[in-house]
Formats: C-alpha cells, structure tokens, sequence
C-alpha cells in the first residue's frame, strides 16, 4: 500500500493541532511552519499526480480494512490533479495571506488554514459516501472560522448566514445518504456503483430519490442557481485571501458531481440515467448568465469577484452536464482555470482595499503600486472572462467545441458568448472606474493609515497570474492528462475494480 | 410502528424547515436542530427497524440488526452538536456586533461598511 496517499490528509490534521497547542504565542514559528507544511503538501501532490499520470489507480485502506468494510482513499487522476491544483493554490494564498499581515489580524489563522485544506484533500481523495461527507463537514466548520476571521458586523452577519446555509445542505447530505443506504446497503462509492446496477429499473424509485438528493446538495456547495444565494455576500465580506482559498471550495461541489454521477450514477445506469443532466445544463446556463450579469451590476470589487465566481461555475457545470469523455476534459481544464482566476481576482481585491480603504467602483486617488495593480487586474480580468491569450480563452474554446455534440448546442453557444461580452463590458467599466483615471492626490477621499506591505503579496499575485499563463502555455501536456483524465472517469469499470479487487 | 416512526420524522422535519425559515436567529437554530434529530431517526430507519436484536455478533443469536447505521447516527450526532455550538456563538457574536439577531441581510446598512480594513 502507497502511504503518502493519506499523507495530505494526515499531514495538515497533525501540523493544525501542533500549531494550535504549542505554538500560539510565536507567530514568526507559526507562520514558518505552515508555509512548511504546504510547501511539503505541494511536494506530494506533485508526487501524487505523478504517480496516478501512469493510469494506475492506487487505493489506500484506513486501518487495513478491506473495501468495502472500510474506508477507502482512492487516488485517480481526478483527485490526483485536484489535489495538485489545491496545493498550488493553498500555497500562494498563504504566501499572500501572510505577506498581507491578514493571517494576525484574528487568532487562529494558521491552525483553520490547516484544517480547511485536510476537508478540501480528504474530499477530493475518499472513495467513501458516508467520509465525503464527513470531510465536507471538516472543510466547512473551518471555513466558519476562516471566513469571519479578524470579525466585523457585516462578516458575522453573513457568516451566520453562510453557515445555516450550509447546515441545511449537510442535513440534507445526510437525508441522501440515508437513502441511499436503504437501497444499495452500502456506503463505498465503488460498491453501491456495482449495487445499484443491480437493481431493477422497476424498484429504482428510492434510488433515484437519492441521487437527486446527493445532487441537491452538490448543487448547494457548487452554487448552481438557484441554491446561489450564499455565496456572494459570503465571498465579498470574507476576508479577500480567505475567499480566495474558498475559489476552491465551490469546486469540491463540482468535483463530487463530476465524481459520483460517473461512477455510481454513470449515464450506462438505466435507472437513473438523463435524471440530472438536463436538469444541470439549464440550471447551469442561469447560473452563467446570472453570475456575467452580476458582474455588470456590481457596486463594488469583491461583490464583482464573487458573482465572477458563480458566472465560471455556470460555464464549468456546463461543460460537466454532457458527461460524456470530451465535455468532461473540457470541464477538468476550465475547473483548472477557473480556480486560480477566481482566486487572483480576490487577491487584487484585496489589495485594492487595502490601499484605497473600500472596494467601491468609484475613481480614487492614485494607489501605492497602481500601474502593476492595474496589470494584474487586466489580466485577471481577461481570463476570467475568456478572451484569449489566457487559459480563460483555451478552456471556453475546449467547451464550446466539446459540445457539439449535444442537443442544445446553440443556446449553449449563444449563451456562453453572449455572456463572456457581458462579462468584458462589466470588466471594462469596474476596471476603468476604479483604475484609469486616478483623482488627484489632493481629493484623496481616504488614506491609508499606512503604506501596506509590498513585496510578498505581490509575489504571490504574479505567480497566480504565472500559473494562469502556465496554464495557457502547457495546454498541450495539460489537455492530454485532462483528456486521459476523462477517459478514466467514462471507464469507472477499473475504479471499481482497483477499490473492490485489492481484497 | 413504522407508522409512527414516519410520522415522527415528518413532524420533525416540518416544524424544522418552518423554524429555519423565521427570520431570526434563535428560531433558525431551533428549526436546525429539529431537522438533525429528523435525519438522526431517518439515518437509523435506513437500517430497517428492528425489536429486541443486537447489532454485534454473538453465540446463540441468528437474527441481528444493522450495526452500521447506528454508528452514523452516532458521528451524525456528533458533527450537528458542534456544528450547533459554532452557530449559536456565531449568532451571539453577530447579535453582540449588530444589536439585533435578523439573519438577513440588508443591503441599505452594510453597503458603507468596509470589508477589508
């Protein structure tokens, strides 16, 4: 058995209690070891995504009970690049984090910054249905933590919001599993795939309840219209380096559509087969459209980042609701994409308050660093909204011509288009408001206390922005892991047979 | 008994979803913890109902009842008390912050607030 499967669920527990119990009152020590700590995630999951790139798919038995008694991790290549893509970005994000000084404005940074990522790994690694849950839970009770980090009136009040949200999602999770396990008598993804086959198409009722259920629910954390309505209060209050790590978080609801509607659901399952995908295309074409939209009526930067957030999971849930092998490649790369866009956005954000004291989309005086702000923004701009030469543009190309082969082509088309202008033209006005004509220094409406720091933020910045161009410049190598990626997920026969065969 | 057990869940899972739709917090989290002692009975129903067996293995005995539900319903358990507790302090923390315990939010008296500072 490979150990360092678990090693990035492991790793993180350990490291968020040590700082937690004995490192409290150093903060230098504190924020060494946990950049240590990711840097060391980083070093595995590029590991981990070398070593599922050869096609294998590994299995890790918690306790060394066999599946599907116990509790399986399974390593793939869709949770390996998950992964990957998690601690690329966790990495910077607190590289910025800790370069902001945001990570000491509020206790326990560090410690919750710990224990989100172990939820955000352990998610994309189980191949349990009962575990997913459990581990969403630990990504959530977290990202309580993290998202009223250094408090605030308006930050509790949407964090209370936030969190019965997501509450009434769990309760709802469970209500699916229960189902589920009624019918099938199992919680091991790879086992209740082989039992619900199994089931005749006349007694699929309550199967068929659950994965709509299970659906629901995803649907909730992927913030598919109209179960929206969490995410952009919840995004623009939070603190910007922290709703940048939650650019991730959307896409775990993302990933575990994708995850258990090609495995156990998979469109070969008579009993469940189009229950969701048309249901998806059409929630996900309002989700583009509200989210583009959105960005044209913002008031103000982070609110505008946030509905940037909803308008890239409308496009990605797109392209997952074909679920047949290229619209998924598709989907990988532009889930890629959309992560580190989304969460560069917020880092300008927040950079912007930090100079200008409020993100609003009103002409203010000249920033510290103006003209590479404006840069970064342009770029993130650009990508976000899909116009070449950014990876935005490569992922919308791959979507738009992977489904070609559905019914609805032409109003997928006119959407995504009509909405990547809506998106430019809100990009263009937020951009030239806040950014071209900057006021005379002597109608500063509000300075800065004083000049916030430079040089690690900045870094951490441009390297996400590296990676988007990264991104762009490897498409090739990248498209053929996305495109082996899908293969394997539209084959889950060997899935099952690498979790239910290591007897 | 199923009769009664369903209609338990149902009772619960209703009042539940009309607390959690009240527009103050204390309500709300009432309303939560009702729908966590619904899906609690529901989780334990998905293993069949079952009088007088014991779900561990034992000499003597042919019948047993499903051992693993119980045991979520147990981590279920667990995962809402703390989820529970974190709500109701962030609650009092919002209420202590704002001096009134709505859950929504209105657009009018948050929009001057800064976010980043």
């Amino acid at each position: 058995m490979n150990h360092w499967i678990v090693v990035p669920v492991v790793l993180p527990a350990v490291l968020a209690a040590i700082l937690t119990l004995s490192m409290r009152q150093t903060p230098t020590l504190q924020r060494t070891v946990s950049l240590a700590g990711v840097a060391a995630l980083l070093a595995v999951a590029v590991g981990l995504t070398v070593e599922a790139a050869s096609g294998a798919i590994s299995v890790y038995e918690l306790g060394n009970w066999p599946a599907p008694f116990g509790i399986v991790l399974v390593l793939d290549r869709l949770s390996a690049l998950m992964v990957l893509l998690t601690a690329v970005l966790a990495a910077l994000v607190l590289l910025y984090a800790i370069g902001s000084g945001w990570d000491q404005r509020g206790q326990h940074f560090h410690p919750l910054y710990q224990f989100q990522l172990m939820g955000i790994f352990g998610a994309f690694l189980t191949g349990d249905a009962f575990n997913l849950f459990v581990f969403f839970e630990v990504l959530l009770i977290a990202s309580y933590g993290l998202m009223i980090h250094a408090g605030g009136r308006r930050r509790l009040k949407a964090g209370v919001q936030y969190v019965i949200y997501n509450l009434l999602g769990s309760t709802l999770f469970l209500f699916a599993l229960g189902t589920l396990y009624a019918v099938t008598g199992t919680l091991n993804m790879a086992d209740m795939a082989e039992r619900a086959a199994e089931i005749p198409a006349g007694d699929g009722a309550l199967l068929r309840v659950g994965a709509m259920l299970l659906f629901l629910v995803f649907a909730i954390k992927a913030a598919v219209l109209p179960l929206h309505f969490w995410l952009p209060e919840t995004y623009a209050a939070a603190p910007a380096p922290v709703a940048a790590l939650f650019a991730i978080m959307t896409k775990v609801g993302a990933y575990a559509i994708l995850r258990m509607y090609t495995l156990v659901f998979g469109p070969e399952l008579g009993v469940t087969a189009n229950l969701v995908d048309q249901l998806l295309l059409y929630a996900a074409l309002i989700t583009l459209a509200v989210g583009m939209i959105g960005i044209l009526g913002s008031k103000g930067l982070g609110r505008l980042a946030a509905f940037a957030t909803i308008g890239s999971l409308g496009t990605l849930l797109i392209a997952i609701s074909g679920f047949r092998e290229e619209t998924t490649a598709a989907a990988i790369y532009y889930m890629l994409h959309s992560t580190l866009a989304g969460a560069l956005l917020f880092l300008i954000v927040d950079m912007v308050r930090e100079r200008r004291g409020a993100d609003t989309l009103v002409p203010g005086s000249r920033m510290a660093q103006h003209g590479l702000i404006t840069a970064l923004f342009f770029g993130a701009a650009i990508a976000t909204a899909g116009m070449p030469p950014l990876s935005g543009f490569i992922g919308k190309l791959l979507i738009l011509d992977a489904v070609r082969g559905m019914d609805a082509v032409w109003l997928i088309w006119a959407v995504v288009l009509g909405m990547s202008a809506v998106a430019v033209l809100g990009f263009a006005q937020a951009g030239s408001a806040v950014f071209w004509k900057p006021l005379p220094d002597a109608e500063t409406t509000k300075a800065p206390a004083q000049a916030p720091p430079v040089a690690l933020p900045m870094v951490a910045a441009c390297a996400m922005l590296g990676a988007i161009i990264l991104l762009a410049v490897l498409a090739g190598p990248v498209m053929r892991y996305v495109e082996a990626t899908a293969t394997q997920l539209h084959t889950p026969g060997d899935y099952i047979a690498a979790v239910l065969g290591t007897r | 008994m199923e009769l009664l057990f369903a209609t338990a869940i149902g009772t619960l899972t209703a009042a539940g979803l009309y607390l959690v739709l009240r527009l103050r917090s204390f309500p709300v989290i009432l309303g939560i913890s009702l729908l966590t002692y619904a899906v609690n009975l529901f989780l334990f129903g998905a293993g069949r109902l079952a009088l007088d067996m014991p779900p561990i293995l034992r000499k003597g005995v042919e019948t047993y009842t499903d051992p693993l539900p119980q045991a979520l319903v147990l981590t279920a358990i667990v995962i809402s008390f703390g989820m529970t507790a974190v709500v109701v302090i962030l609650a009092l923390g919002a209420y202590l912050s704002a001096r009134e315990d709505s859950v929504d939010i209105d657009p009018e008296t948050d929009r001057d607030e800064e976010t980043g500072t």
